[in-house]
């Protein structure tokens, strides 16, 4: 069977206008939303009062202990049932979010539980409230640490949203779907695919290496 | 160095002070207790503190003298004792009664009476050695930016760190990152400093410079508690020397009777043991 090249071209303006459009957007809500819920999630898990930390242990073991793809159908086309009707994008950010705050949320917390309880204390001895030593201190630090963690979390969920085309989100996969479906060339259409996903993560996988040195220039090598 | 051109001497110096009749102690600590659950740290703490004075803690480790030095700085809270804070220019005391529960505003207000260098500095890894020290002056007491860097830098300068002001802490060697210490808290302007085993941590070769900062300081009339196991160095600066063991105040005097002609039998062991080391 010989290469279909002509196809590769034409697919290739839908699939990364589907990156630009639906992929990138999609990934960047989700991480953002999901990040700022992490924090939070990671802060009340390290809270000492049980009721905050116990609701806090039980969002991050439902959203950890169930599949993606059952959240995301559970949120587009359970919640109808429930009288709340939710679009495509919302259903999709309203998901994908909520699985990085689960997910971040360990990462956070670890983080911060890895500074080192001098540097709280340092903070305190100069005159700081714990919300103040936590930003100005303890948060900085712990980003550091966190960086490598979460970029792995940021490069899942670039893959992790090709599943928000079973609910019917314009994104990336669901126009490489369509393509395949209409000329019957699976290979061709999926293999690109999975080409522009990779190139994604490449970049981000880039982008981190940079992070990582530009934090890095506070500490001994 | 001049003399007078620090806050901690109230312009008063040394001699002078001596010379007056000693007015109320700037810190008092009564009857302080302090267990973690069935291990008793603190028994019954008195101290007193007056203007100026410097008073060395010392003892065996695990005799409570770094806990009486935190609890002065709220990083522990006692669980019974009182703390007070003579406070001349407003004539209102600062009294806290660790038997009751005080207040996160009482506890705000003891730190910030008091500035405390760490065993191991605790500087801000992630800042320079200038951003360290404005830290609380900007960020906590609200000071301009440019006055906070000009105080700080006449503080660098006078631990001879001038220099360093840009590097970050893991640039420096411990000597330095203590001195950073040091000036981090004196850029506070807190009435009280307070050292735990300020060097403790340090290469032997770096202990000097250390002290030397610290002997400055004490002859500019700052008023300090000092948790050191450097006896040579305690009976040169120390007016007071206290002596504990098993979270008891054992003795207490003027330094040269403490080090030199102790009374107790656990002192005299303990000073022996220490002097002989070498």
């Amino acid at each position: 069977m010989p290469f279909n090249w002509d196809l590769v071209w034409s697919s290739f303006v839908p699939i990364v206008t589907g990156a630009v459009t639906g992929t990138i957007p999609l990934t960047l809500a989700s991480f953002v939303l999901g990040l700022a819920l992490a924090l939070l999630v990671a802060l009340m898990r390290l809270s000492r009062t049980a009721v905050v930390s116990g609701a806090a242990r039980f969002y991050v073991s439902v959203i950890r202990g169930t599949p993606l793809l059952v959240q995301l159908f559970v949120i587009f086309y359970g919640l109808p049932s429930l009288g709340v009707k939710l679009d495509p994008w919302p259903s999709a950010i309203i998901a994908f979010s909520l699985n990085v705050g689960g997910y971040a949320a360990e990462v956070i917390r670890a983080a911060i539980l890895s500074v080192p309880k001098g540097q709280w204390e340092a903070g305190h001895t100069i005159g700081m409230s714990k919300g103040q030593a936590l930003r100005r201190i303890i948060l900085p630090q712990a980003a550091r640490v966190s960086v490598p963690p979460l970029s792995n979390t940021f490069i899942s969920l670039v893959k992790d949203t090709s599943l928000a085309s079973l609910i019917l989100v314009t994104e990336l996969f669901r126009n490489a779907q369509q393509i395949a479906a209409f000329s019957q060339e699976f290979m061709v259409l999926y293999l690109e695919a999975a080409l522009v996903y990779w190139v994604i993560c490449l970049a981000l996988s880039t982008g981190q290496s940079a992070l990582e040195k530009r934090l890095d220039r506070y500490v001994a090598h | 160095m001049s003399p007078t051109s620090q806050p901690g001497d109230r312009g008063v110096d040394k001699a002078t002070r001596a010379a007056a009749p000693q007015a109320r102690p700037v810190l008092s600590v009564r009857n302080l207790a302090k267990a973690f659950g069935s291990n008793v740290v603190l028994r019954d703490i008195d101290l007193d503190v007056r203007r100026g004075n410097v008073v060395a803690l010392i003892g065996p480790s695990g005799s409570g003298k770094t806990t009486v030095l935190r609890s002065l700085n709220g990083l522990e809270t006692p669980d019974a004792g009182t703390v007070t804070f003579a406070d001349t220019a407003t004539g209102t005391d600062l009294a806290l009664d660790f038997s009751a529960k005080v207040s996160k505003k009482n506890v705000s207000d003891l730190r910030d009476r008091s500035a405390m260098v760490f065993q191991h500095y605790n500087l801000f890894p992630h800042m320079t050695v200038l951003e360290n020290v404005i830290e609380g002056p900007v960020q906590v007491q609200k000071r301009k930016r440019a006055e906070a860097i000009a105080d700080a830098e006449k503080l660098l300068a006078r631990v001879g760190l001038s220099d360093k002001r840009d590097a970050y802490p893991f640039e420096l060697s411990g000597g330095q990152q203590q001195r950073v210490g040091i000036v981090r808290a004196l850029a506070l302007k807190p009435q009280l400093l307070l050292f735990d085993e300020p060097t403790s941590a340090l290469d032997p070769e770096l202990v000097g410079e250390v002290l030397g900062v610290i002997q400055e300081l004490a002859e500019e009339g700052w008023t300090m508690v000092i948790v050191t196991h450097e006896l040579a160095f305690a009976r040169q600066v120390a007016d007071e020397v206290i002596f504990m063991d098993g979270g008891v105040v054992v003795e207490r005097g003027p330094a040269a009777e403490v080090l030199r002609a102790p009374r107790q039998d656990r002192t005299r062991q303990f000073v022996r043991r220490l002097l002989h080391e070498f």
